[in-house]
């Protein structure tokens, strides 16, 4: 009696729980279920998702254009009575402008670049990394001598050739970015295409280029997104090394970089032409790094305490 | 009575792997033929060149790995075939069930995507059509609630009922041959109970051909019409179950059987391990293989002992029981 009262007990559980149409929890879900248990990558994802609000919408909500010179007030402190919050340079353009316009130029650069590494690091590198043999030395060769070159005589060179222009940092860091993606995501590769399911997958007749796009390459995005989460950060820190070298944008645009660069030189009369940018700056790559950090723990449960 | 054409013939496979020390010989002069709807075991103990064989067949040796001989399919030699056509035999007509099921499923897609995935591929038939096929096979292999199935991932199975997905996969397009490469090794008891029963009962439904690689004895009496008893990489006897488990003839195949409680025997009777080790792959001695290790050998092992052939079709690779 007590058995049919128990399995009577049971039912009105498994509905309560919804348990009859449960769908099916991808690994993906789940680690998205731990990365919001990361209390640091989820406040760095909300200031994030602030700062590139502000760096889109910002600019068209404060009245002063970022190529406005306002003569009365040049390097004036920050104050809300000139209307200034954070202050003007040295011939008087609003900062705060300036850094949130630079801002879309960095993250612009970080973005584009990141995706043009990704598209090409992680094909290129699956590609390498599956097909092996010949295929595979002849690629990662090539690898080595793009890997060679020096960073800096290649950007001066370019410059040289091509001029100054916003797209050729991009062609540059694309070019150098990819490197480090492929030959991560080839390594990833050779250990994952001996897989058992890699091996029923050809076992069940499926070709070689429907391999690598249904199962390697869902297979690697987990290491990819860390990976990707890493790179903008690293990617807006050569655009402001090139632009705080004077290499890179040119006024009256501006990025992060080129914006520190012009408050150093005024540090120490107007320090908040520096440390504006520089804040923003930093905050943002920190925001990376934490995020990619908590992607990493989701991601990888394995490592987790 | 003329027997039926052989499905699958293999005829002197080889199969070799180059190693920095030099050539392992994984499979030497292998010959075996499989007639539609039969069962063959493979059987032998780990590196006698099993699995190779089965891989050589579908063409998923390492890339360091090399093959002679011939397989022939329906009459195709499948080692001659280039990947692409091997594709359309893959799945389709031959399909393999691997060792581990915790292992051989993608863990990124859906049961049921990687299940559609093989139908869509080899029968071209539309996404519905697979959809229902996948739920009807799921269901074959008794999984509750194989809708629900369909749309979870792998981790959220146990073993056992990942292992009836892969039996499902395998028998998705009705192949004509079935490799199953240890299938109930990584399962619990009862769960190898499970499999053995559910794929003897497919076999009898689809008329499916059954290659069963496996080291327990148990199994290959429940399932088999034939086992094939292999010795680093060469056949050393083959026969009916009936015939190699009661009259074994290699020392071998005694000697596994010795190793192995039976229900059948006295209680009393002690279990005997082989004595030694199987021969290094890389430099495999003279005349026969298991000459250092069998308890009978004499002068003549010297040389390669020819596969003796009963009148009942009781095949085995040794001079003791040569009438000469």
């Amino acid at each position: 009696m007590t058995k049919t009262a128990d399995i009577q007990a049971i039912d009105p559980f498994e509905a309560a729980l919804g348990v009859s149409d449960v769908k099916g929890r991808s690994p993906w879900e789940d680690a998205w279920h731990r990365l919001l248990k990361n209390r640091a990558a989820v406040y760095s994802a909300f200031i994030m998702a602030f700062i590139i609000l502000l760096v889109v919408f910002g600019p068209m909500l404060i009245s002063w254009e970022s190529d406005f010179t306002d003569w009365d007030y040049t390097s004036t402190p920050p104050s809300f009575a000139s209307g200034h919050w954070f202050g003007t340079d040295s011939v008087g353009r609003d900062i705060f402008v300036r850094t949130l316009e630079g801002g879309r130029i960095s993250l612009m650069v970080g973005l584009v670049a990141t995706i043009v590494s990704l598209l090409i690091g992680v094909s290129y590198g699956a590609i390498a990394g599956y097909f092996g043999g010949v295929a595979d030395r002849v690629m990662m060769r090539v690898v080595d001598i793009i890997y060679a070159l020096p960073f800096m005589f290649f950007v001066i060179l370019l410059m040289v050739v091509f001029g100054r222009h916003i797209v050729l940092i991009f062609v540059a860091i694309g070019a150098i970015n990819w490197l480090d993606m492929a030959r991560i995501v080839r390594g990833q590769t050779l250990s994952l295409k001996n897989a058992e399911f890699i091996v029923a997958a050809k076992a069940c007749g499926v070709g070689d280029w429907d391999i690598i796009r249904r199962h390697i390459i869902p297979n690697l995005l987990g290491l990819v997104m860390v990976y990707v989460t890493l790179i903008i950060p690293q990617v807006i820190l050569i655009e402001s090394f090139l632009s705080f070298l004077g290499l890179g944008v040119q006024e009256p645009m501006s990025s992060w970089g080129a914006l520190v660069a012009d408050g150093a030189q005024d540090m120490e009369s107007a320090p908040w032409t520096l440390i504006v940018p520089s804040v923003f700056l930093t905050v943002t790559l920190y925001c990376f790094n934490f995020i990619g950090d908590g992607l990493r723990d989701a991601l990888d449960p394995k490592d987790r305490l | 009575m003329d027997a039926p054409a052989p499905l699958l013939e293999v005829k002197d496979l080889d199969v070799g792997f180059d190693t920095p020390e030099g050539e392992v010989h994984a499979v030497n002069r292998l010959n075996f033929s499989i007639k539609p709807g039969e069962t063959l075991a493979l059987v032998g103990e780990s590196g006698s060149g099993k699995t190779q064989t089965a891989m050589a067949i579908l063409g998923l040796l390492a890339e360091n790995g090399h093959m002679r001989g011939q397989a022939l399919f329906k009459g195709q030699d499948l080692l001659k075939m280039t990947t692409p056509e091997l594709n359309r035999y893959r799945g389709s007509e031959i399909a393999m069930i691997f060792q581990d099921p915790m292992t051989s499923l993608n863990p990124y897609l859906r049961i049921g995507k990687q299940m559609v995935e093989v139908v869509m591929h080899h029968q071209g038939r539309a996404k519905a059509e697979a959809r229902a096929r996948a739920v009807e096979m799921l269901r074959a292999v008794r999984i509750p609630d194989p809708e629900r199935c369909f749309r979870q991932y792998p981790h959220e199975f146990s073993g056992g009922m990942r292992q009836r997905v892969m039996v499902a996969m395998g028998l998705l397009c009705a192949p004509d041959l079935l490799i199953a490469d240890e299938p109930t090794a990584a399962l619990d008891v009862t769960v190898q109970v499970q499999i053995t029963h559910l794929m003897s009962e497919l076999r009898k439904r689809s008329n499916t051909a059954i290659i069963l690689i496996t080291h327990d004895l148990g199994v290959v009496a429940g399932l088999c019409d034939r086992v094939m008893v292999m010795y680093a990489g060469e056949a050393v006897e083959c026969g009916s179950v009936e015939q190699v488990y009661y009259d074994p003839k290699h020392p071998y195949t005694q000697g596994l059987l010795n190793s192995v409680p039976r229900l059948d025997r006295p209680e009393d009777m002690d279990l005997v391990a082989i004595a030694g080790n199987p021969p290094n792959l890389l430099a495999l001695p003279e005349g026969c293989k298991f000459r250092d290790r069998c308890p009978r050998a004499f002068e003549a092992c010297r040389e390669k002992p020819p596969m003796q052939l009963t009148e009942d079709r009781h095949a085995y690779r040794c001079f003791l029981g040569d009438p000469k």
